[in-house]
């Protein structure tokens, strides 16, 4: 059994190496989460910030250094331990990921049913206030087919937080919502963390949305977290590929062309 | 998306009519009830050759089936087969009834037929088979009607 | 010369290893997982009525009809090659005993396979696709235990029912094209077929095949769709693996399992 080292850190990431594939995608990841903030993870597509957010709920095990969420060892617990942890975590994925063959109230009660012995009267009111908490408490008994891309993403929300975890992990929230649907779910972020009394990990490439909501950004780029900061601090950095990445340059550091031979002679080779 | 109700009612149908088709392939299709584990008892015979009997062919007497064949065994000290039946112990046949081992039809199955005897006391479990008839074996007709045959031709000479 | 042989037996090597064997140890681990997890699936035994539904009632139309039609197909061309030798009353007995021994379980199978097989692997491999999977086991609860399982165990149990069920109809079905429609004599029909077919050899095995079948096919979808590639072509690919896999496995089996079963006794 880990001992729960005391730490005002919810979560902490300490020299992290992990490849998938022969392919190294994180090289040497440090980062801390302190309790109670909203932290956003950002970078290009491709540079592992998923990948981190799957270290961290457990689903992979990194191939050296160390995740701690809550003080415990998180690659080292066994599976009862792990069990007992991911109940007091949410993850919302990409999609939302809802169960397509059972109505959104179902949804939701999905993991009150699984994990608590709760009566049926009580997780009807629980599933409706969380219905309600995300505003679409008159679409409980639709399908998720029925649903429009944010407000599956919004039930999949109440989903996650149905049992009040303490951490909750957004994988790109943010993606495909309309102007709308992009404002509801980042407000609903920030209302539910400082309701909750949670901690959240916003994983976004997102840069706008992101810098208005978070408390604390980290900008990951080729395996390795390459500055960190407030998000005025961001906004203000010198760095040149962080630079190019928040103000939407399409040339810098990372080059426009994909590495090719020179133009002339690929057109006139026959 | 059907409520529960109707999923258990399809499930409970479907599980309903297969049993039941398996009930009709075991008792229209198959033999099942007309033998079922009704009480029976042992009785062994003995033939110098059982041709073509295999356990569970039939045990019959005047065509109908009184038993099953149970086991069959080679008896070392004897040379003889050692024929094991179970007889429902709805029909007692006399202790001197004899047992031939038959071919229904011209190429069939070979079954055990059992002729009663006169005998006031009856066969329990146990008990032997005196008197036994050998199966017929095509070889040995053969070469007993060639033989026969030869025999002819050399007494007209 | 002997270099580019060398080169194309390596890469073979490496294809068979890679495709087949590693894989027929994952599956082999994946089975043992499923039945490990199999507490849940008899816990709460409606999440495995629910699938039996989907595999087993869904299938039904398609392997009554069948059924009836092979039967009655069996009832003419048995009808046919009998009344040549003048058995012609012996075709109760061709067709009870070819349904029951063989073709009931292996066509139901193979039906089943590509019904049920195909629908299994689909569904999971969209679960997969979609996260779903991974929404599962990020709420801590076990998707092999709670999708997979009872899948499983629905294809197991519906398919002896649905080999039984066919078999059934085929009987019938010869029955109708047999004795009300050529004129063979109904009570020689049963009757033969009464003392022809035996309870213990035949209907028993029977019996058996469906059930190996049911394991066979039901693990290759679940694990078909467990493994598939969570793209839409990954997972097209996998349902139609399954059902070239199930149907190559349900004839190899029936060869075993007939040359034990039927050793001509």
């Amino acid at each position: 059994m880990q001992n729960a080292v005391p730490t005002s850190n919810l979560v902490e990431v300490e020299k992290v190496v992990f490849s998938y594939e022969r392919r190294q995608v994180l090289k040497n990841i440090n980062l801390v989460v302190p309790k109670g903030k909203v932290v956003a993870i950002m970078g290009l597509s491709g540079c592992g910030k998923t990948t981190l957010l799957r270290l961290i709920g457990g689903a992979l095990m990194p191939d050296e250094g160390e995740v701690r969420v809550a003080g415990q060892v998180v690659n080292r617990l066994g599976s009862d331990e792990l069990f007992a942890l991911r109940r007091k975590m949410g993850m919302l994925f990409q999609f939302g990921a809802l169960f397509t063959d059972i109505s959104s109230f179902d949804n939701v009660a999905f993991p009150l049913r699984e994990h608590t012995s709760l009566p049926e009267s009580i997780i009807r009111d629980l599933v409706l206030m969380k219905l309600n908490a995300v505003g679409l408490r008159g679409a409980a008994d639709l399908m998720p087919a029925e649903l429009s891309g944010g407000m599956a993403r919004r039930v999949a929300l109440a989903r996650t937080v149905a049992l009040d975890p303490m951490l909750v992990l957004y994988d790109e929230p943010f993606t495909g919502l309309d102007p709308v649907s992009l404002g509801v779910v980042g407000q609903l972020i920030r209302e539910l963390n400082d309701s909750l009394g949670a901690t959240s990990i916003v994983v976004t490439h997102d840069v706008a949305e992101a810098l208005d909501l978070v408390d604390y950004v980290y900008y990951m780029s080729q395996g390795k977290v390459e500055f960190h900061g407030t998000p005025d601090q961001v906004r203000a950095a010198a760095h040149p590929s962080l630079r190019q990445f928040v103000y939407g340059e399409p040339d810098g550091p990372v080059p426009y062309h994909y590495p090719a031979p020179e133009y002339r002679q690929d057109l006139l080779a026959q | 998306m059907m409520t529960k109700r109707e999923l258990d009612l399809w499930v409970g149908i479907f599980a309903l009519i297969g049993i039941g088709a398996m009930l009709f392939l075991s008792f229209k299709v198959a033999n099942l009830a007309s033998f079922s584990n009704g009480d029976s008892y042992q009785v062994k015979a003995k033939f110098d050759n059982i041709g073509g009997l295999k356990v569970r062919a039939a045990v019959k007497s005047a065509g109908v089936v009184v038993g099953r064949v149970a086991d069959i065994r080679f008896d070392n000290d004897s040379f003889e087969a050692v024929v094991t039946m179970n007889i429902d112990s709805r029909f007692q046949f006399p202790k001197d009834s004899s047992a031939k081992i038959l071919t229904s039809g011209l190429l069939g199955d070979q079954y055990v037929g059992l002729a009663a005897g006169g005998d006031t006391v009856n066969l329990k479990g146990g008990d032997t088979v005196k008197i036994t008839q050998s199966a017929v074996v095509l070889e040995n007709l053969i070469s007993s009607f060639l033989y026969n045959k030869a025999a002819e031709g050399d007494a007209k000479k | 010369m002997m270099r580019r042989i060398s080169e194309m037996l390596r890469a073979l090597g490496a294809r068979v290893i890679d495709n087949w064997v590693w894989r027929l140890g994952f599956a082999t681990r994946f089975l043992w997982l499923t039945l490990r997890a199999s507490g849940t699936s008899f816990r709460r035994f409606h999440l495995v009525i629910r699938e039996i539904y989907f595999t087993g009632v869904m299938s039904l139309v398609i392997i009554l009809v069948s059924g009836l039609f092979v039967g009655m197909v069996l009832g003419l061309q048995g009808y046919d090659t009998l009344v040549r030798y003048g058995s012609a009353e012996a075709l109760g007995v061709l067709v009870s005993l070819s349904l029951v021994r063989e073709l009931g379980p292996v066509v139901a199978g193979l039906l089943f396979a590509s019904r049920a097989g195909s629908a299994i692997t689909a569904e999971i491999g969209l679960m997969k696709a979609t996260e779903q999977l991974s929404a599962m086991e990020m709420m801590a609860v076990d998707p092999i235990a709670r999708v997979v399982a009872p899948r499983f165990w629905a294809g197991v149990i519906s398919m002896p029912l649905l080999a039984a069920l066919f078999s059934a109809m085929g009987v019938f079905g010869g029955y109708l094209v047999g004795v009300r429609l050529i004129g063979v004599d109904e009570g020689s029909f049963w009757s033969q077929m009464q003392a022809a077919v035996d309870f213990h050899e035949d209907i028993l095995n029977g019996v058996i095949k469906s059930f190996v079948f049911g394991v066979a096919v039901t693990w290759i979808a679940v694990f078909e769709g467990y493994d598939a590639p969570p793209t839409a072509e990954g997972v097209s690919l996998a349902t139609t693996r399954t059902v070239v896999t199930s149907s190559l496995a349900i004839l190899a089996l029936d060869f075993v399992l007939t040359a034990l079963m039927f050793r001509g006794s």
